[in-house]
């Protein structure tokens, strides 16, 4: 184990923490008990169908809903015009010209990509309210597209928001360290005219949806969804709807996945809402496969330009300049944050210490992206790894030499990036070690030319990369000053009941992550009972008033934020339990008060016991007589856990971003077939190391999904458009996700540097499986070596682009320069 | 005349007997979650690739959003619910949760409906033979490494109490 500045860290705890226990949520889940939010039902609830744009840019001229409405069983409509005069346009976080954008729950006046909803139709069954969408009557008047983020920024480019007067939705520069003098002291510089990390999406199994019920006497909303981030959620729709954010009641239990695609679900909540509403009656929709596909969150969508790489003779990178171009989609609805959430990870995993990066966000005629695992980081990482193996082989270095070379160092731990973020401990080059150990890279020779005897070209790669954990929203700020956010938090809550349950709720909104039995681990440590007497509230419920306002499960956090929330909810309860117990006993003071078997001790008479059940009773219902000094004891007890961050600072850019960094070295080794591109992976491992691990079995669990999506990404997953701006992979038969026959083996592998920056050791870690696309790239680059040396210019490879690089090897070299050799 | 658009048609599921007036269009999957109320069979996909939907009708694993609920008049259909028996989980349930083959637990009912009909018919599938058998099942969260090997220890009568 790597033990990083071990006087900052607490020993790791005995007890359940650590071990890998049975979930809590498996019992109901097996048995298909779960409440995912379609099957919430209530009754007399309305279906809802959205009308959805067939181009992707064009005026609205008209919209006709009579012809639905006659329909008998058909319960309403809601239109754009209703929308806008209802409601305010969401909250823009750009500064101009992209906060002038108005964005809507329908579209008002225009439609900006294909399946953008215009009107919705409410029936008293779905089959009727598809059935009455196709009378609603719409015409449009075609404009022309702009689909790429950087033709988009050119002027004369179709613009998407006229009141924005530009497809801009952020631009701005970021230079750290001194480039110039990189430059002058570099042997050589290796340049690289464009990079391409394509648009796909996790697509989680379950749909998004909700079923809204709206209370007319207290003029609130209760939304039963699946949510992922449910405090910055009605941060967007309450003012929208002009009321307070107590007048939303967000409800989830069991989510069915959400990798970041349940975060910006704004605008459908709130056109639920103004129906709900309306017509009076609760309302229900579930999203159709199709249009979470074509209408739902995309990943960002990135082009890198004009790269520009200093390097020493001996392969030491000294940093790197870009023209990065980031694809926002139609509006921005998480963004701009992804013009900054990359810088989390500045240099990746690499000792680069000068950094010129001209960063510009635009819209585009296709749907809007948002958070997707590893968001704006994995886009960054991708670069970073791309670099790497794009100089070592044009300098004929090895990849694995350079990469140990240039790597951060553990000794060098705590590290500080140039841009201020620090990184709090990790072995990057032991991980790499591991990786290759379980890829057999010591026999890679004698491999490469068994492979050869086949007519097959065998290569290896590696993808190093951080999972950035626990965000400091004041991020925010280095892209508008103005913006109110800065830190983060979560909450939990811990109760001794009336027979001496103890009860624990959290903000959080997991969706799969494992919550439940996580919690349970440390609340049972901490008060000497066992998991099993942890009752764990699932899911999330405003009611509960367990949340903060930046609760939820996204950007790699619960281990700390969420457990950090749990411990200190959970401590405070100990501490009262102690002080009744001191007083009830006649102890000498909650000091000499032990917590342990569900009971509270005497130290020193250990036969002095108070069981839970009489502390639960007595302050709860027989508290008659009880002293002074045990009147604020509730045994509810309510922790907010607020990270330690300052503002970054707004000129420079500088300063700490996130928390913790979870380390993933994926290393790979693949078979292309020289005469078709088709490749398989024959060896694939995942070394993580995400500090102390609660749970092992749930992390190793993310791991392997992870490396699952990434391996998706590289191979078969894209949502590309065609040039009328139409997705080409609208449904799971176009859009190819791993299937069981899919996945190659897997082999994982370890090591746990606690972070000093929490007080369980712990690091986010569900997000880090970007590497796995990383790798892929590596590998075929690789093993395309001794066919004219192509680079991997693009994240997405399918057999036929691999089939391309054979065909015209010197096509991909094209961009590639090397001065100074 | 005016076309027939519903019938009434009687399915036998998880043992019980239910007769039910349903439109010629409607799925499968909406009368067993919808007017069933037997919501452990999930939806993900509308297209039948997903096999969320997963479930036995007459000893074949079918997809429910494939096959229309006319077409399931006089069959009998076990679902997830049927599964455990007072209370007992089934041994492919216990196996799912001591190898944590699932995570949000959304696939789950499908797969566990597509691994009782491999088990149902091969008593000793290799590990290839159980790829193949959930092929038809979209997991996003576990990249099927756990599901495999829960199914093999399945098989293996290897589970815990």
């Amino acid at each position: 184990m790597t033990t990083v500045a071990p006087d900052q860290v607490e020993a790791p705890q005995k007890g359940f923490a650590g071990t890998s226990i049975p979930r809590k949520e498996d019992k109901r889940l097996v048995q298909g008990e779960g409440v995912f939010f379609d099957d919430v039902k209530r009754h007399g609830m309305g279906y809802v169908h959205f009308v959805r744009s067939p181009y992707a840019h064009a005026g609205i001229v008209s919209i006709d809903v009579s012809a639905a409405e006659a329909v008998e069983g058909v319960y309403g409509t809601l239109i754009g015009e209703e929308v806008a005069a209802q409601t305010d346009p969401f909250f823009e976080m750009s500064t101009p010209p992209g906060s002038e954008i108005r964005d809507y729950a329908l579209a008002v006046g225009k439609v900006r990509f294909a399946g953008e909803p215009v009107a919705a139709v409410v029936a008293e069954t779905r089959e009727l309210a598809r059935d009455a969408a196709e009378l609603v009557e719409v015409e449009y008047e075609p404009l022309e597209p702009v689909l790429d983020a950087v033709a988009a920024a050119e002027p004369g480019a179709p613009i998407l928001h006229d009141e924005a007067g530009s497809n801009v939705v952020w631009s701005g520069k970021f230079e750290w360290g001194d480039f110039d003098e990189a430059l002058a002291e570099a042997d050589h510089v290796v340049k690289i005219d464009r990079l391409y990390f394509h648009r796909f999406s996790s697509t989680p199994l379950e749909c998004a949806g909700a079923l809204v019920e709206y209370d007319k006497g207290i003029a609130q909303w209760t939304l039963h969804c699946n949510h992922q981030m449910p405090g910055i959620g009605i941060v967007w729709m309450a003012p929208a709807l002009r009321v307070g954010t107590d007048k939303l009641r967000i409800v989830t239990q069991d989510i069915g996945g959400g990798f970041g695609n349940k975060i910006t679900l704004h605008p459908y909540f709130v056109a639920l809402c103004l129906l709900a509403r309306k017509l009076n009656r609760p309302v229900h929709w579930t999203e159709w496969r199709t249009d979470q596909h074509t209408a739902n969150t995309h990943g960002n969508e990135r082009t890198f330009l004009d790269v520009e790489v200093p390097v020493k003779a001996d392969g030491t990178m000294l940093g790197f300049k870009v023209r990065a171009f980031d694809d926002a989609g139609a509006f921005p609805r998480y963004e701009p944050l992804g013009c900054i959430i990359w810088a989390q990870v500045t240099p990746g995993c690499y000792r680069w210490r000068h950094v010129l990066v001209d960063f510009t966000q635009t819209c585009t005629n296709k749907s809007p992206t948002a958070p997707n695992r590893g968001y704006s980081r994995m886009q960054q990482l991708w670069f970073t790894e791309r670099v790497i193996d794009v100089v070592a082989h044009e300098l004929d270095l090895d990849p694995v030499e350079v990469r140990k070379r240039n790597y951060i160092k553990s000794e060098e731990m705590p590290y500080e990036t140039p841009n201020g973020c620090v990184y709090d401990s990790g072995d990057y080059a032991r991980c790499l070690d591991i990786a290759l150990d379980l890829i057999g890279y010591d026999k890679l020779e004698e491999r490469r030319k068994d492979a050869e005897s086949r007519g097959k070209l065998l290569g290896v790669g590696i993808g190093s990369t951080l999972d950035s954990g626990t965000n400091n929203f004041g991020q925010s700020q280095l892209l508008n000053p103005e913006l109110q956010f800065s830190g983060n938090n979560e909450v939990a809550t811990a109760r001794l009941d009336i027979f001496g349950e103890v009860v624990v709720t959290l903000g959080t909104t997991p969706q799969g992550q494992s919550h439940e039995t996580v919690t349970s681990q440390v609340v049972a440590d901490l008060l000497g009972i066992t998991p099993d007497d942890v009752h764990v509230r699932a899911g999330h419920d405003s009611y509960w008033n367990s949340h903060a306002g930046f609760s939820g499960t996204y950007a790699s956090q619960f281990a700390v934020t969420g457990l950090e929330a749990v411990k200190g909810a959970t401590l405070e309860l100990a501490s009262q339990i102690r002080r009744l117990a001191s007083v009830i006993l006649g102890a000498d003071g909650p000091d000499d008060i032990v917590l342990e078997e569900g009971m509270a001790k005497r130290k020193d008479m250990p036969e002095a016991a108070l069981p839970f059940m009489a502390c639960g009773a007595i302050i709860n219902v027989n508290n008659a007589g009880l002293p002074p000094e045990l009147d604020d004891v509730t045994l509810n007890c309510r922790y907010v856990y607020r990270p330690p961050f300052q503002v970054p600072d707004h000129e420079t850019k500088f300063g700490n971003l996130t928390l913790t960094y979870a380390t993933q070295i994926h290393a790979c080794v693949v078979e292309v077939d020289r005469e078709t591109g088709v490749y398989e992976i024959v060896d694939y491992a995942a070394v993580d190391d995400c500090g102390t691990r609660i749970h092992p079995q749930i992390v190793e669990g993310q791991v392997h999904g992870a490396t699952a999506h990434a391996l998706g990404a590289a191979t078969f997953e894209t949502f590309p458009y065609d040039e009328d701006g139409m997705l080409l992979t609208s449904n799971f038969y176009d859009y190819h996700v791993p299937h069981a026959l899919d996945m190659p083996p897997l082999k994982t592998g370890f090591i746990e540097s606690p972070s000093p920056f929490n007080s369980l050791g712990t690091k986010g870690m569900g997000e880090g499986g970007g590497a796995g696309i990383h790798c892929v790239c590596a590998a075929i680059q690789d093993a395309l070596r001794p066919v004219g040396n192509p680079v991997v210019t693009e994240s997405h490879n399918p057999y036929h682009r691999v089939w391309e690089l054979l065909q015209d090897p010197a096509a991909s070299r094209a961009g590639i320069e090397v001065t100074g050799r | 005349m005016e076309p027939v658009t519903s019938k009434r048609i009687t399915v036998t599921v998880n043992g019980a007997s239910y007769e039910r007036d349903v439109d010629a269009r409607r799925l499968l999957v909406h009368v067993i979650r919808d007017d069933l109320d037997l919501t452990g069979t999930h939806i993900g996909c509308d297209t039948g690739n997903c096999g969320a939907c997963t479930v036995i009708v007459d000893g074949l694993a079918v997809k429910s959003c494939m096959m229309l609920a006319v077409q399931a008049d006089g069959v009998s259909i076990e679902t997830v619910e049927s599964l455990a028996s007072d209370d007992e989980l089934h041994p492919l349930q216990r196996a799912f949760s001591a190898h944590h083959a699932l995570q949000c637990g959304y696939c789950t009912p499908g797969m566990l409906m597509s691994a009782k009909h491999l088990l149902d018919n091969n008593s000793e599938p290799t590990e290839n033979e159980i790829r193949r058998a959930i092929q038809g099942n979209i997991c996003r969260c576990t990249g099927y490494v756990n599901i495999v090997e829960a199914i093999d220890a399945a098989a293996r009568g290897e589970v815990p109490a």
